[in-house]
């Protein structure tokens, strides 16, 4: 049974010699990024921070779909949500995210249709029972949920359905970390890389970037023993001097990955150059649909006319996302000020995955609250 | 909001319900409005929901409820058997809870007036001597005793609201209280607190006593009972058990003297079989909630800021 599976892994049976293992080895002072919102959440939940000897930092990386997805995206929903006879499906947590003069549930307060679906299988069953409307599909997020848009695409095309589009806004995980190592003022010893992201695209996915820049990259389960083993390899490798690409969550991800979840993500989207929100363009990191599905292509579909984006005035979530600043003051001067759940101002506030709605939930002065 | 307009001392104690004397009886009085989506879920519908509300807000007075008043506001075409089925749910909940409703109204209004039927429900209860319960009691040392399993209700209205296709065996913990309570008391004197999580849930509760009574808490998380299929939606959705709603489970602050005796008879009661103690009150710091995870962490368990949103990935 699924559940008792993920309780099995965070027994604290498995958990407290993983920690001590960590304790006991690390001398070094070193900054590991862990680069997937759910890991973010787990770490914080768990309390594995409290566990964790002064010489290892934790940093969140941009990998919350949301909190990476550009201002200028977020304007462009916005407008299509506006146009006539559009119904916007859209995932839960875009909701609320600011663009530049207005939020999604803003617009849905004025009267623009937009759904919140939980699958795209929800935005496709829409379409086919409003056949006088355009759906559009909202396409956020990593290589994990990018197939299920890519099949529902070939679904629309297979049958017919010719009043559906998909917006793509998908982005990569390993062009991210290539553009995060070459950023200024960025310095990560190691990285916990995403599970959910591994499992399609496979661990060696990641190859020729552990070969360029040899720093401990480990592919970590999102149970706090799994990350625990995770974080206790990266001390483990940088103590030794001797980094690894290893993958610690091999009951889920293959070095291959799913070459099925992956044929179909690249018969429908070719990679692209993206904008992602703190960091800026970086080369061949997003996905852009194919010609051949071009008129399930939104961004083909509808003529938008956007205004410069406007990024929210002293938002951090860009320094933020890349592990320059961590949200609590003094680093970010609107955290928890002007910028909370009720009210975001950045998007890492609005995801329950984005970096500072985490710390807002759950971070006091955690090493004083220390077990030992 | 309400607090500058209607200014007076009962009021601003900030109660589930008001707490007075009246002709040398103390009483307590509440009164809410019930707007639930949707309004059938599984394991109950709105109707049961609108009394065991109030004999829960009353009960956690610490009062034995009595009298209820029960107002429908019916939008115009709401099927009339939806209607039966619901009064027939509060007729047999107030019958359960051992409450008589003694007024009522109902209005129909015009077609998107309202959103199919809302119920208020306001309800009095008597205070019996000895009986002293406050958010501000609680005290260091005191237990935590849970009553139940975490966020039944949530799960089971997420799970069929419009849009989410999940299947679920869930069932909402929609049950009265005021039977256990009065079992409470004759367990032992050392009931400071009585609350129900219903919205924000364990989470928001906890921090809202911690506050009031200037302690800190700490719960254990491997003490706190969630079902499997509980626990496995909100894994999937990002929802966190702790800010989710339960509307048949209290949480109590006892003595440490009394804990045992009192958690006794929490269990005998057919509603709080699985009661647990999951914390205690410590002297600080104050206002603040911490909990021990499973693994052997600590982290700090605040107020629910903003409603739960279901993530990307």
């Amino acid at each position: 049974m699924a559940i008792k599976h993920s309780e099995e892994y965070r027994d604290a049976d498995l958990a407290r010699p993983l920690a001590e293992k960590i304790r006991r080895t690390s001398r070094r002072s070193i900054r590991l990024m862990e680069v997937c919102g759910t890991h973010t959440v787990s770490i914080f939940r768990s309390g594995i921070r409290s566990m964790l000897p002064t010489t290892v930092s934790l940093l969140s990386g941009p990998g919350c779909p949301v909190c990476v997805t550009d201002q200028a995206e977020i304007d462009a929903f916005i407008e299509l949500a506006r146009q006539k006879d559009v119904i916007l499906a859209t995932f839960g947590d875009l909701m609320r995210v600011p663009g530049s003069t207005s939020s999604l549930q803003r617009e849905r307060a004025e009267g623009r249709d937009i759904r919140m679906v939980y699958s795209t299988v929800d935005a496709l069953t829409i379409a086919r029972t409003h056949p006088g409307q355009q759906v559009v599909f909202l396409g956020v997020g990593f290589e994990t949920t990018a197939p299920t848009i890519a099949a529902a695409i070939l679904t629309a095309a297979q049958s017919r359905l010719e009043n559906f589009s998909v917006i793509s806004a998908h982005k990569t995980v390993p062009q991210a970390l290539e553009a995060l190592m070459a950023l200024d003022g960025v310095h990560i010893d190691g990285f916990m890389l995403p599970g959910h992201v591994s499992v399609i695209i496979g661990l060696n996915a990641y190859r020729p970037f552990f070969d360029r820049y040899r720093i401990p990259c480990v592919v970590a389960g999102f149970e706090p023993s799994d990350i625990l083993q995770a974080i206790a390899s990266m001390v483990e490798q940088i103590e030794s001097g001797a980094p690894r690409l290893e993958n610690a969550y091999p009951r889920a991800v293959t070095s291959q990955g799913n070459l099925k979840a992956q044929k179909i993500l690249a018969e429908v989207f070719e990679p692209a150059d993206a904008c992602w929100r703190g960091i800026g363009l970086i080369p061949l990191s997003g996905l852009r649909i194919r010609q051949a599905y071009a008129v399930y292509d939104a961004g083909k579909r509808f003529a938008l006319k956007l205004p410069e984006a406007r990024p929210p005035k002293g938002c951090a979530c860009g320094e933020i996302l890349t592990g320059k600043k961590t949200p609590p003051e003094p680093e970010c001067a609107l955290y928890k000020k002007v910028c909370t759940p009720m009210d975001p101002v950045g998007p890492c506030m609005v995801s329950s995955e984005g970096t500072c709605a985490a710390y807002y939930r759950y971070y006091y002065e955690q090493r004083t609250t220390r077990n030992d | 909001m309400l607090l500058p307009a209607f200014n007076n001392a009962i009021l601003s104690e900030l109660n589930d319900g008001a707490i007075f004397e009246l002709a040398g009886v103390r009483m307590a009085f509440s009164t809410d409005s019930y707007t639930v989506d949707p309004i059938f879920f599984p394991g109950g519908n709105i109707g049961e929901l609108a009394v065991y509300g109030t004999v829960n807000d009353l009960a956690m007075c610490g009062a034995a409820p009595k009298y209820l008043s029960a107002a429908l506001i019916i939008e115009e075409g709401f099927p009339v058997e939806q209607l039966e089925t619901i009064i027939a749910a509060m007729g047999q909940a107030a019958e359960i809870a051992g409450v008589t409703v003694v007024t009522g109204d109902t209005k129909v209004v015009p077609k998107g007036m309202a959103d199919k039927i809302f119920i208020n429900t306001s309800g009095i209860g008597v205070i019996p001597d000895g009986v002293d319960v406050a958010s501000h009691k609680a005290r260091p040392g005191d237990r935590v005793i849970l009553s139940g399993t975490l966020a039944d209700h949530g799960v089971s209205v997420l799970a069929r609201r419009e849009g989410l296709s999940f299947e679920t065996s869930v069932q909402s913990d929609t049950a009265p209280l005021n039977h256990m309570v009065r079992a409470m008391f004759a367990a032992g004197r050392g009931v400071h607190v009585l609350r129900d999580p219903t919205r924000g849930g364990l989470g928001t509760a906890l921090n809202e006593i911690a506050e009031a009574s200037s302690v800190g808490v700490r719960i254990r998380e491997d003490r706190i009972p969630v079902k499997p299929a509980v626990a496995g939606l909100c894994e999937l959705l990002g929802y966190d058990p702790l800010y989710l709603a339960n509307e048949g489970k209290l949480i109590a602050f006892v003595a440490p003297d009394d804990a045992e005796a009192v958690l006794q008879a929490v269990r005998a009661d057919r509603f709080g079989r699985d009661a647990v103690v999951i914390g205690e009150a410590v002297a600080g710091p104050p206002g603040k909630v911490f909990m021990d995870t499973r693994i052997g962490g600590t982290r700090i368990v605040d107020m629910l800021a903003g409603e739960q949103l279901p993530r990307i990935c």
